[in-house]
């Protein structure tokens, strides 16, 4: 079990969280004690569970820390009068990435709550009511069905009052607007039923529809709540990005004194200072010092860039080891961060535009019923002249046509594939998305951090085995990227005593391990006698000037990209990759994967661009990325997924996530919508011909009690029946999607 | 006829009963993790869950306070 977890020490050191924005996502559980909510992508099995709340205990001042695995949140409760607790050290430590979870409105789901409960007692007043039921149908003599009647609507009618008021609400706030909806025919149908019924039962006759009415809003309860569950919660990205942007900057007025200024306060022209550690919390020009910037999430470039005085940077950059002094070019409501905010919202707002396929059914179906229902009561008043015959026959029209079958297909086969994903990996945030991800003809990637994991690897080492360590020994003590990628090749090496450690910004990093001064870092500086060209993706490693050997780093591929890609294009879907990278990287990933179109250093906005000119096109556009610089990209698009090892607003900004490391997930994505899709059109074709079938029963005024519900619950077993087919797709996945490896392989 | 006067409160009673016990779990905050509940068994310290913890009934309604 331990051995499936512990993603590794390779945690990447984004910037932490300060305190006060722990203290402020907190919330306050009594006088004395707070809880932070703190989101943990990677938890995903019983070691994990213990790993991280044991992690979470051990730090002083925290009182409980309990894992939800479901949500991959842990909750930890912690004094209030003490200091903010290091929780996210302490589970780096453990060897888990955490973001810090705030709780807005949205996940308080009151409704959900109110649909469970509705669905729960209509199920139970179902179940009582069925039991009576079956012994009047079976022969029951007059007094003991008029008395079983009697106690179904005693029963009937509280359970309807209480859990019919989902679809009466609704009904009544659509009929104030002069519109019609779904609700509107079921509420009418349940009232004019359960009036119907109480009248025969005090006129004593032989039928009485409360079985009818109640397992009719049971089943209509059950699609509503499966309904609201693969409903995208109103969650916008939005907020994520708003976290990452820097709350404020310590400024230097002219006469020298040092200040901290909120970023909102700092007007273009300020100079700003950065230490190392810190984002850039505006676009600015660089004054003075030099050094590198971790641009991963702004651009999407794997490789940190030097900058030196009178560079431009941008607001979100990560200064990675330079102290920096800036002069602010724009203010913080025109920095390259808050335009992201407004190309996001801009995105999400155009998304909305798409209605789901249970929507449409529904807008088709209820005029439908409504005149039909009026049709025959209209009919049946001329040729019988009889007011309770004609609404009998009105009644039972209304609820043989009842859309439970409808209300359950789409949902219940939306909940077996979410279901089904869930359980390979990938997270699925809202149900139409399936349905949008079955029509995708196009897939574009980004490249760092998509097709590949953004995290430098060593490509090839010249540096004999027994320098290794040292090197390691070097590289542990620095956050550099390159350096990182060297300390992983020898774990051993963080042991070793190194002394007198400096970090030069832009050159490299240097200590004296044993007596011997080695350097680590540029070819040029290293060794300062070769001459050889400098390359930026390559480091050199020197004993006292005298050259040891060089590493050559490489951006790690994402396991079974190349797989993912081939099946993409069997299915002919179209893949491009849209990158941030330079050219010549994105060239090589490009060949590597078999990819022909691609297109390198292109800004957030330009990947907008590109997406909008497909779907001009005609095309229907998965976009498939990670970073900061995808999130409006992943917001326009038809159908967006994310990887877990995404930053928070492209996990935010997507509709599906997922978890398992291997791309061979995307693949695995569309093919279970595509089935579902199948299903789903299935139900709907099964459901309409059902109730057409029977329609002509219910016009004739053939329909009993008895025949309603057999009717109506054997439509809606049969939809679910079908639904539960996505199970048995097992067969359907391909060995290589078989063989995605685990989180732990691909990262470590 | 005269066991079924006894019978039938009896059966909806127990209904009752058992919806009671729903809607009681459901509160709790019982629902809420069911991957968490799974994986736990397998955890081999047994510590008790501090009152209102995480989600469930009583922490979601003190923070409604």
């Amino acid at each position: 079990m331990a051995g499936c977890c512990a993603p590794g020490a390779n945690v990447t050191p984004t910037g932490r969280p300060a305190d006060e924005e722990v203290r402020l996502a907190s919330r306050a559980l009594s006088e004395t004690l707070m809880q932070t909510d703190i989101s943990v992508p990677a938890a995903h099995c019983g070691a994990c569970i213990r790993a991280i709340e044991k992690a979470l205990l051990a730090l002083p001042g925290v009182e409980a820390a309990r894992l939800n695995l479901s949500t991959r949140r842990v909750a930890a409760q912690w004094r209030k009068d003490g200091p903010v607790p290091p929780f996210f050290d302490a589970l780096a430590r453990a060897g888990y990435e955490a973001t810090l979870y705030t709780h807005d409105q949205s996940d308080d789901d009151p409704e959900f709550g109110r649909l469970l409960r509705a669905t729960a007692v209509a199920g139970f007043a179902a179940m009582n009511i069925m039991l009576l039921s079956v012994s009047v149908w079976s022969g029951a003599d007059a007094e003991t069905r008029h008395a079983f009647h009697f106690v179904s609507a005693l029963l009937a009618l509280p359970a309807i009052a209480y859990s019919g008021r989902i679809f009466f609400a609704s009904a009544w706030s659509a009929l104030k607007n002069r519109q019609t909806n779904m609700d509107v025919p079921i509420s009418v149908g349940i009232l004019l039923t359960l009036a119907l019924s109480l009248h025969d039962t005090f006129r004593n006759e032989p039928h009485a529809y409360f079985d009818a009415v109640i397992s009719l809003t049971f089943f209509l309860l059950i699609g509503r709540t499966l309904d609201h569950m693969m409903r995208r919660k109103a969650r916008t990205a939005i907020v994520g990005l708003a976290r990452i942007m820097p709350r404020g900057a310590v400024t230097i007025s002219a006469d020298g004194a040092r200040s901290y200024k909120n970023v909102r306060e700092i007007t273009p022209g300020e100079t700003l200072l950065v230490a190392p550690g810190e984002r850039v919390p505006l676009d600015s020009i660089v004054l003075q010092g030099s050094g590198e910037l971790d641009v991963q999430l702004v651009t999407g470039e794997a490789e940190p860039v030097t900058v030196g005085a009178g560079d431009k940077v941008n607001a979100g950059m990560l200064n990675l080891n330079a102290s920096l002094t800036l002069r602010a070019e724009r203010s913080a409501e025109d920095s390259f961060l808050s335009e992201m905010m407004r190309m996001m919202e801009m995105a999400e707002a155009g998304r909305s535009r798409y209605r789901r396929i249970a929507d449409r059914a529904a807008r088709l179906y209820s005029p439908v019923i409504h005149t039909l229902a009026l049709a025959a009561f209209i009919g049946w008043m001329a040729a019988t002249g009889d007011w309770h015959r004609a609404l009998t026959v009105a009644v039972s029209v209304l609820i043989i046509t009842c859309p439970c079958a409808l209300g359950l297909a789409v949902p219940m086969v939306q909940v077996m594939a979410a279901r089904r994903l869930f359980e390979r990996g990938i997270a699925l945030k809202d149900g139409s998305a399936l349905e949008r991800l079955a029509e995708i003809d196009t897939a574009v990637f980004d490249k760092t951090g998509t097709l590949t994991l953004g995290d430098l690897r060593v490509a090839a080492s010249t540096v004999p085995k027994r320098d290794l360590a040292t090197a390691a020994a070097l590289a542990a003590r620095s956050r550099h990227p390159a350096a990182r990628a060297v300390a992983r090749l020898d774990p051993a090496g963080e042991g070793l005593p190194v002394e007198k450690f400096a970090e030069h910004p832009g050159l490299g990093i240097e200590g004296r391990i044993g007596g011997a001064l080695y350097r680590l870092g540029r070819p040029s500086w290293a060794c300062a006698e070769t001459t050889s060209k400098s390359q930026r993706s390559m480091s050199a490693l020197s004993r006292d000037g005298a050259p040891l050997g060089t590493f050559a780093f490489t951006d790690t591929p994402r396991a079974d990209a190349k797989g993912a890609v081939r099946a993409l294009l069997e299915q002919g879907i179209a893949v491009e990759i849209v990158s941030g990278d330079g050219a010549q990287a994105v060239a090589a990933t490009a060949l590597h994967l078999g990819i022909e179109t691609y297109r390198a250093a292109m800004l957030p906005a330009d990947k907008v661009a590109r997406l909008e000119k497909l779907r001009r096109q005609g095309r229907t556009v998965l976009m498939v990325g990670d970073g900061l610089n995808d999130a409006p990209a992943l917001a326009a698009a038809h159908v967006s997924m994310a990887p877990g090892s995404a930053a928070e607003v492209g996990r935010n900004a997507a509709d599906m996530v997922f978890f398992t490391g291997a791309l061979s997930a995307v693949p695995m994505a569309l093919a279970t919508a595509q089935r579902a899709a199948v299903l789903v059109r299935q139900n709907l074709t099964m459901a309409v011909a059902y109730n057409i079938a029977v329609l002509p029963l219910a016009l004739a005024g053939y329909v009993t009690p008895l025949i309603a519900a057999i009717a109506m619950s054997s439509s809606s077993i049969l939809v679910v029946a079908n639904a539960l087919r996505l199970r048995g797709g097992e067969r359907t996945l391909t060995p290589t999607e078989l063989r995605a490896p685990k989180l732990a392989e691909v990262t470590s | 006829m005269s066991y079924l006067v006894w019978l039938i409160p009896v059966a909806i009673l127990m209904g009752i009963a058992a919806l009671v016990a729903f809607l009681w779990s459901l509160r709790d905050g019982q629902y809420e993790d069911f991957d968490g509940a799974a994986a736990r068994i397998l955890v081999d310290e047994d510590r008790p869950i501090r009152e209102g913890m995480s989600g469930g009934g009583q922490a979601r309604d003190a923070a409604q306070e």
